[in-house]
């Protein structure tokens, strides 16, 4: 898989402002890429720039700046449509981010298509996003929920899946490419055929998987594939949905209002074309150009040498971390796992641990990252969780072990 | 560092006082702050005028800063009356602890306090001034 090059994380780290401060006295080490992205200077620079020279609202005037918001904002789109291997970019809805992508599938796809004995399910793996929108829409539809379960690695179980198939109709299977508590690499290919063979969609949350590792939703053979900017060092309030342009065209809208529209009468309101009609009101235009500043960033890095660091960045940082005595260590073998590593340190609970990290300017989050079920299963009411990205150095996990290790001297 | 987790609060944390559980107690609570998962159920005895505090015991699993603040917590009421502990401010308990905290980390600070007022206001009837009504309900006591 390593046809691209090495990447060299020390030189791409120097695009990044914000590793140039120093935290209660010390270098940063930040850790915590899975929660949110840091932003490299190209990125900034496209904001500013943009809002500098190109800033107008969209769609709308007939004057050149206008005309100029509008072609960047729809390059990105482009840019977007690229990077998943979109067949159009028509196919690709500007969100707020992933959450609001995959609330817009459960609200505009599942409130008219789900009833009283369909079924969706979804993973005991999943972020509150794909979790939450599903079992709602679900109960408030009749539709049944079920939940794929996972393993004592951390991995999904599918040993269940005939049983599940049986026990009602199969409407909606929604899963994460990446789990963002374990880092688990979910075998979605698998569940894309079963959910085709039941006649269901196929929802994929790769809002923790974009940002790491080429996606190809035509590969995949997905129905939708919800993502976020932030976490591929993009800005903050935009993400995309990428959905299969028959299923988006036969869709209700989700938000309603200016643009959405086709025409407007007292008596009755028809909808505008797809992307169109799932971006009603004047929409996060700059953000969207600097996502794709975002994209063209991560890209010429290259997929594959980000996926291939942060494997071997794992693959340390579980070394290193097995030799602390009494840790715990949650999720599956580095080959099929992303850069996040989840852990326990004892009894300790993990906001003491992120707190002593904290003193020595080591940032990793401790909660239960909004996986409450994973957390029922694991037994525990928290982890501590590290995640690597393309600026992640070995000497930051090296301070996170030794930052483990003083907490355990503080504590013991 | 040693700022932050300093020598009293670790003593707590490592030796809390009047850890465990009571037998009958006159007033008991429970209390889950569900960002960080801390629990605490705190049991109070009351002395023969029903009004003294006589002794406090609590139980529960937490950060370093939440199991502490309780421990800390049953001495500083010992021996005080149930309406003076309705209204004592958190401030006093804050001072105890004598570290700055974080929003997020003033809730599992306070969260034994709160469980304590909410268990004496049940069980006899004390004030619970809105501010801790509001931090009951947030903290999913119960």
């Amino acid at each position: 898989m390593t046809t691209q090059a090495k990447l060299d994380a020390r030189k791409l780290r120097a695009d990044f402002p914000i590793f140039e401060q120093q935290i209660h006295g010390k270098p940063l080490a930040y850790l915590d890429s899975a929660a949110t992205a840091q932003k490299p200077a190209q990125v900034l620079d496209a904001l500013r720039v943009f809002y500098e020279t190109s800033y107008a609202n969209v769609h709308r005037g007939v004057y050149e700046l206008s005309e100029r918001a509008t072609a960047a904002y729809e390059s990105a789109r482009l840019t977007m449509a690229g990077f998943v291997n979109a067949p159009s970019p028509k196919e690709i809805i500007f969100t707020r981010n992933a959450t609001e992508g995959l609330n817009l599938v459960a609200y505009a796809w599942g409130l008219v298509n789900l009833r009283p004995g369909d079924l969706v399910v979804v993973t005991e793996l999943e972020h509150h996003s794909n979790f939450v929108p599903w079992q709602y829409i679900a109960s408030r539809t009749g539709a049944g929920f079920k939940l794929i379960p996972l393993d004592d690695q951390g991995e999904l179980d599918l040993s269940g899946l005939d049983a599940l198939s049986r026990e009602g109709n199969m409407k909606v299977v929604a899963a994460n490419l990446v789990s963002n508590s374990l880092g688990t690499v979910n075998p979605v290919e698998k569940l894309v055929a079963w959910a085709h063979e039941q006649g269901a969609i196929m929802v994929v949350d790769a809002a923790q998987a974009a940002p790491h590792r080429p996606i190809d939703v035509q590969a995949l053979g997905c129905d939708f594939l919800a993502f976020s900017a932030h976490k591929l060092c993009g800005p903050t309030s935009v993400g995309a949905l990428w959905g299969r342009l028959d299923l988006l065209e036969e869709m209700e809208p989700f938000n309603l209002g200016g643009h959405m529209i086709r025409a407007v009468r007292a008596e009755e309101t028809t909808w505008g074309e797809v992307p169109a009609k799932f971006e009603a009101g004047t929409q996060p235009i700059a953000e969207a150009v600097g996502f794709a500043a975002a994209v063209d960033y991560i890209t010429a890095a290259g997929l594959e040498s980000i996926e291939q660091h942060e494997h071997d960045l794992a693959v340390y940082a579980l070394e290193q971390l097995a030799e602390i005595p009494d840790i715990k260590l949650y999720g599956p073998p580095p080959e099929r796992r992303a850069g996040i590593v989840s852990f326990n340190l004892g009894d300790l609970h993990p906001h003491d641990v992120a707190q002593v990290l904290d003193m020595e300017g080591v940032a990793i989050r401790a909660g239960h990252h909004c996986c409450q079920p994973l957390m029922q299963k694991l037994g525990v009411a928290a982890t501590n969780r590290a995640s690597f990205y393309l600026y992640t150095v070995p000497d930051e996990i090296d301070r996170l072990v030794a930052g483990l290790h003083k907490a355990q001297k503080i504590f013991s | 560092m040693s700022d932050f987790y300093r020598e009293v609060i670790l003593d707590h944390y490592k030796n809390p006082r009047g850890h465990g559980a009571m037998e009958s107690p006159d007033a008991t609570a429970e209390g889950l702050n569900p960002l960080c998962g801390d629990e605490v159920t705190i049991s109070v005895a009351l002395a023969d005028d029903g009004e003294t505090i006589d002794e406090v015991k609590f139980e529960g699993r937490g950060c370093a800063i939440s199991q502490a603040a309780t421990s800390m917590l049953t001495e500083m009421v010992k021996g005080r009356s149930a309406t003076d502990v309705a209204t004592l401010p958190k401030e006093e308990l804050l001072e105890e602890i004598g570290i700055p905290l974080t929003p997020i980390r003033l809730k599992c600070a306070l969260l034994g306090l709160g469980v304590l007022k909410v268990a004496l206001h049940r069980a006899k009837g004390t004030p619970l001034p809105p501010e801790w009504a509001g931090l009951a309900n947030e903290l999913e006591i119960s």
